[in-house]
This record gives structure tokens, C-alpha cells and sequence, in this order.
């Protein structure tokens, strides 16, 4: 957003990089909370998105947050980032409960001819305030977690990346069978984020 | 009917020859439906009556039945299309478990993590027997401790060999090696209980009888430094060295090295067999695990190893073969890496990895029920029993105030865990249940 001009409502790749970069920092920080991932003392409140959003105090959850961010930008603004996956497991069995999928496309056209785009501000922070409401509100319908749980961040990259030496390649910790929610999307006009949680069937519901 | 009569002669006035089939045809053709059938079996077409109560359902059914799976297929191929084209990739570093910041007491109540509750036997929290082992050496790449099948306890001190009766508690010294030959630096029974092999640091091994107190034979000239771990496999002891070299040695001839295995760079620090006699397993302080097939050995050359397996990150000692499936292997990385991994064998797959959290140094399968022990060193030191598959924590005993770094099983139905302190060095003893063989009754220390 830093690089954006208030006139006119134009904005950069590198813009749009911080926005998705930044949106994905707040969503994960909100699933940690509301998925109860981490105890909610641990939180802190803040204004953003014209929401009050919550942020881990703890520094080991911040830094890997701030350290993933920071990557995912470089990835966004070469337009090699295809998808981030936030997996919720069992910290037992590392079963995979929850996967809160993010999937993004990317204007082609902006990366290789570093064109911009038009749109405001305004109208992405109201999209992705409607993707920070529907997190907050997914407890209602996602099957409790009720074991101590841990998560991980699975970014999908194109095959030509390099692998940066903190990182490693992954398997895709899929659920079988899982029942999926889509929720709402927000689009920059360069990255265009889709959002969609799956979850383990909750097998006490069946008849 | 009268009606459909009616109506159907004056549609098919053309066709007047086969009244009752051209009926048929006609109402396959009209969706007429006539309020009354009476059956004429002669005049039934019964092809087409099977094909209305069959085919004809099914298709109406086929695309509400078929669509979700479809669905999900076509799901599941653009996800592993997907795939091809896509790098995932994770922080090396994970995030920090939550558990530190959670109350203890608030896992405890709606937490059923260490599922105690499942397992149907009593298993003791504190040990039975604790035995006295001074200077038994606090060295990871050595096995100074093995139970023979006529429940006899070996354990090395030292330069000193001490056989512990267990039927009757009585202890007795074996042998004590001179001092520029020693210490022991690994010891292992014979499957018959009554031979057992030491292994020295000066790269020799001893053969004793145990019941005439007398040695049998030496073995030299194949290893060029200590041996630190050893298995038998009926006649042939195979030995480890710190010089990285497996050698297979036929006991009973002259000439006793008849195959050699080279594929580690280090000492090798775990070896066994597995129970049909066909593979060995072997861990070394290369990080790497191998496992070679009895088949393929030959003495001329040095014998490429079956499968080479490199996921483990830290050195391999503790190894265990599965008695329940035989081309099961788990096996427990140090320090650095504190995983435990299962592999089949045939394939070298890697079938299950479980972070332990601390230093895997022994690894023990019960020979009754479908569970695995583990022994550990930093940072707990502690004894886990392990349900096989789930890897559900079934018990965790911990009470040791150093690495356990030696276990061993008796073959009479008992669990028997030992542990060694590194100052005041104490190994316990499960309780015997030898009265009581086929009820629940095994019991851990």
C-alpha cells in the first residue's frame, strides 16, 4: 500500500504484494485466534481493516509470521506464488485438521510488463474485511478443536523457484474426504486471493 | 385397460397383426398410463420389462448418484495435476507448539493426550529392581548390555563382563580383560543363551561359554579399531566397528570372516538382524541406516548394500525389527534428529516418522501386543511406549537422571527395561509375570 499514490488509486505490483502479504499476516494471526491454535492471552487487539483484528504476542509465532510474510512478498512480486496453506494438526498424531486454503492468481501482464492497475484502496480493504468477518465467524460451523493443536504454513510456488535455504520442500498435508467452505474473495486487480477452508468430516454428525 | 385398448387400436390400425406386442411397443413409446394391468405371461415382453426395472432406473439415477464422486475425482486430478507444476514448500523452522502457553491443568481436563485410560494392563510407574552398575561407560555408539534367552543378564563394566541370573538374582564376573585390551565395548548372547560374544576396544572379540566360565576363541584381524555393536544370526556374529566396516564371521571355521560389508563412513553404532535371518539393519554415526540383504553377501567383494537410507539427520543406534511383520524396521535417530521411522524393508520406504523430542537410544518392540518402547536420552530421559500404528504415547515412565541407553526384553513374557545412570549407574527390571503367560499381565519398568 506504502507505494500506492492517493490521487488517483493506482496501484503497483509491489503494492498489491504488501496488501496480499499483509492480508495473509492478519488472516493467520485471526485463525490462530479464533481456531483457539494458541491460548487468547497470547493476543493483543488492534484496529485494522476497520475491524479490531488480534496479534500473537508470543515471539516465536510472530517472527515465523514475519518471516513468512517477508517471503511471500518476494514470491508475489515475481508472481511465483500460486496458493498459501495454513494446516491446522493434531499435535499428537499430526493429523491434519483444518486447511485454510488461499489461492492466488496473478495478472500476468503486471509482472512482465510492469504495468499498474486501477483500483482503490478503499473498495480492497472492504473485500478483505469480508474475508476477516466470515474467519471470525467459521467457529460456528467448523468442528471444535478440542485436542492441543499445531499449525504450518504450505506455500505452493511454479516449479522454477528456488528453494530458500529456510525453507523445505512439503508434502501437501491433504485431508481425505474433507468438507469445504468457500468464503469470500478480495481482488487487487493483480492478485486476486480466494479463500476456502476444509475440514475434517466431523464423523459424529453422520447418522 | 379398456380405455388403452381402445386408444391403441385406433392408433395402430396399420399394424394389425401382433395386437399385445404392438401394445408393448406403443406404451414404451407413450408415457400412457393405465390405471389396471392384468398379466398375460405369454404376452410379457420381458426384455423390455427388465430393462424398465433395471437400465431404465439406473440411467434416472446415474447422474444424481455419479456426479459427486465424479466430482471429487475430477477434484483430485486437478489437484495432483496441479501439483505436477507446483513446488510446496514449508519453513524449515516449524512454529512453537502451543503447549508451554496452555495451563497444565487446562490439557489435562479436556485433553486425553497421554491416552492411559486405553491401555487394559497396569503398567508400573516406578521400577521393580534397580540394580548397581558402576562405571558402566556413558558412551551412545556402545551396547553394553544384552539378556540371553536362558534369562541371563550380561553387562559390561569397564574392562569387566558381569552375567546378573535373573531367575535367582545371583551375579557372577565372566571375565575381565586386561587393560591394554580393554574396555568392553559391546556384548551379545547367542541366540542359545549359553555363548556370548565380546566385543573390544582394541577391535578383537571374545567367545566365552557362560556355563564353563572358559573363553572358546578369538576373533581378529578384521576390524582395525573397537567393536561397538555385534549380532548373531545362528553361526555367523556380525560385527560393527568404529572403522565404519560390517564383517560377517562364521564362528565355527578357522578362517572366520566370510562376508564384509562396507557402506558406512563411521563407527557403526546399531546392527541386527531380523528374524528370518535374511536382512541385516545397520546404523551408523554416518546418519545413515542400511539394510543388506543375506542373499546377495558373497565373500570375494565387499557387498553393495540393498537399500541406503539417508532421511535420519543425526547418528542411528537404535534399531528394532518388527516380530509382527517382518520386513518392518523402526529405527531411532540422536540427537539430532529424534525421530523415529518406520521403513519396509523390501522397498525402503520410509512408512511413518515420529519427532520424539529427544534422543532415540534404544528402540524395543513388545513381542504380544502391537506396541513399540523407546528409550531416551536429553532432554526428558525417559522410557515411551508407543501403540504401532497410531504412535498414540500409551505410557511415558520417566524417573531416569540420565540417558537410558540400553533395553532388553526376556523371552518370558515380561517386559523388562533397563536403565543406567551415569554417576551412581542403576538399571531396573520389569516384574516377572512368568506364572501368569497368556493373560494382560505385562508389566513395564
Amino acid at each position: 500500500m506504502a507505494s500506492k499514490t492517493v490521487a488517483k488509486d493506482i496501484i503497483t505490483l509491489r503494492g498489491s504484494a504488501a496488501i496480499v502479504s499483509e492480508f495473509f499476516g492478519y488472516a493467520a494471526n485471526s485463525i490462530l485466534y479464533n481456531r483457539g491454535v494458541y491460548p487468547e492471552e497470547n493476543f493483543v487487539k488492534v484496529k485494522k481493516y476497520g475491524l479490531p483484528m488480534l496479534l500473537t504476542q508470543d515471539e516465536g509465532v510472530k517472527s515465523f509470521i514475519a518471516n513468512l510474510t517477508a517471503q511471500l512478498s518476494e514470491w508475489l512480486e515475481a508472481g511465483k506464488l500460486q496458493r498459501i496453506v495454513l494446516v491446522i494438526m493434531s499435535k499428537t498424531t499430526n493429523e491434519v485438521l483444518e486447511r485454510w486454503n488461499f489461492s492466488i492468481e496473478t495478472d500476468t501482464e503486471v509482472v512482465e510488463k510492469g504495468v499498474s492497475r486501477e483500483k482503490s484502496d478503499k473498495e480492497i480493504m472492504r473485500e478483505i474485511q469480508a474475508i476477516m468477518r466470515q474467519i471470525a465467524s467459521s467457529i460456528t460451523y467448523l468442528p471444535c478443536l478440542d485436542e492441543s493443536c499445531v499449525f504450518d504454513v504450505l506455500a505452493y510456488t511454479d516449479k522454477d523457484v528456488a528453494v530458500p535455504f529456510t525453507w523445505i520442500e512439503s508434502d501437501p498435508k491433504l485431508i481425505a474426504n474433507p468438507q469445504m467452505v468457500k468464503l469470500h474473495s478480495f481482488d487487487t486487480k493483480i492478485h486476486k486471493v480466494d479463500t476456502l477452508v476444509s475440514y475434517k468430516n466431523d464423523e459424529w454428525d453422520e447418522p | 385397460m379398456d380405455a388403452g385398448s381402445v386408444n391403441y387400436s385406433s392408433n395402430t390400425k396399420d399394424q394389425p397383426r401382433f395386437p399385445l406386442q404392438e401394445q408393448l411397443l406403443q406404451r414404451r413409446n407413450s408415457k400412457e398410463n393405465l390405471d389396471r394391468f392384468i398379466p398375460n405371461r405369454s404376452a410379457i415382453d420381458w426384455d423390455y420389462a427388465r430393462y424398465m426395472l433395471t437400465e431404465g432406473k439406473n440411467d434416472k439415477e446415474n447422474p444424481a448418484v455419479n456426479s459427486p464422486s465424479r466430482e471429487a475425482y475430477r477434484k483430485k486430478l486437478a489437484e495432483t495435476l496441479n501439483l505436477n507444476k507446483t513446488r510446496i514448500l514449508a519453513f524449515k523452522n516449524k512454529p512453537p507448539a502451543p503447549v508451554e502457553l496452555i495451563p497444565q491443568e487446562h490439557i489435562s481436563s479436556f485433553n486425553p493426550q497421554p491416552k492411559l485410560s486405553k491401555s487394559r494392563r497396569y503398567i508400573p510407574q516406578t521400577s521393580e529392581r534397580t540394580l548397581d552398575a558402576p562405571d558402566l561407560v556413558d558412551d551412545f555408539y556402545l551396547n553394553l548390555l544384552d539378556w540371553g534367552s536362558s534369562n541371563v543378564l550380561a553387562i559390561a563394566l569397564g574392562s569387566t563382563v558381569y552375567l546378573w541370573d535373573a531367575s535367582n538374582g545371583s551375579t557372577s564376573e565372566l571375565v575381565t580383560i586386561e587393560d591394554e585390551n580393554g574396555p568392553v565395548t559391546s556384548v551379545n548372547w547367542a541366540p542359545d543363551g549359553r555363548h556370548i560374544a565380546i566385543g573390544l576396544n582394541n577391535s578383537q572379540v571374545q567367545l566365552w561359554d557362560s556355563t564353563a566360565n572358559r573363553q572358546l576363541r578369538t576373533l581378529s584381524g578384521g576390524h582395525r579399531s573397537r567393536v561397538g555393536s555385534m549380532a548373531w544370526n545362528n553361526h555367523i556374529l556380525t560385527t560393527g566397528g568404529f572403522d565404519g566396516q560390517i564383517i560377517n564371521n562364521d564362528v565355527r571355521i578357522r578362517s572366520h570372516i566370510v562376508e564384509t560389508y562396507r557402506g558406512h563412513q563411521q563407527e557403526v553404532c546399531g546392527l541386527k538382524w531380523s528374524a528370518s535371518g535374511q536382512q541385516l539393519a545397520s546404523g551408523g554415526n554416518d546418519n545413515l541406516l542400511h539394510i543388506w540383504d543375506r542373499s546377495v553377501a558373497s565373500s570375494q567383494s565387499a557387498t553393495q548394500w540393498l537399500h541406503r537410507l539417508d532421511d535420519h539427520t543425526s547418528a542411528v543406534k537404535a534399531l528394532a525389527w518388527c516380530p509382527f511383520q517382518g520386513n518392518l524396521l523402526a529405527s531411532g535417530g540422536g540427537g539430532g534428529d529424534r525421530t523415529i521411522k518406520f521403513w519396509n524393508t523390501h522397498t525402503g520406504a520410509c512408512l511413518n516418522s515420529v519427532d520424539t523430542g529427544s534422543q532415540v537410544c534404544a528402540l524395543l518392540w513388545n513381542k504380544n501386543e502391537r506396541e513399540l518402547l523407546s528409550s531416551h536420552g536429553f532432554t526428558q530421559n525417559q522410557l515411551t511406549l508407543w501403540k504401532y500404528p497410531s504412535m498414540v504415547k500409551a505410557a511415558e515412565l520417566t524417573g531416569h537422571t540420565s540417558r537410558v541407553l540400553f533395553m532388553a526384553q526376556t523371552g518370558d513374557e515380561t517386559l523388562r527395561f533397563w536403565n543406567v545412570f551415569g554417576v551412581p549407574e542403576v538399571a531396573k527390571a520389569a516384574p516377572k509375570a512368568a506364572n501368569e503367560p497368556f493373560s494382560h499381565v505385562n508389566r513395564i519398568r
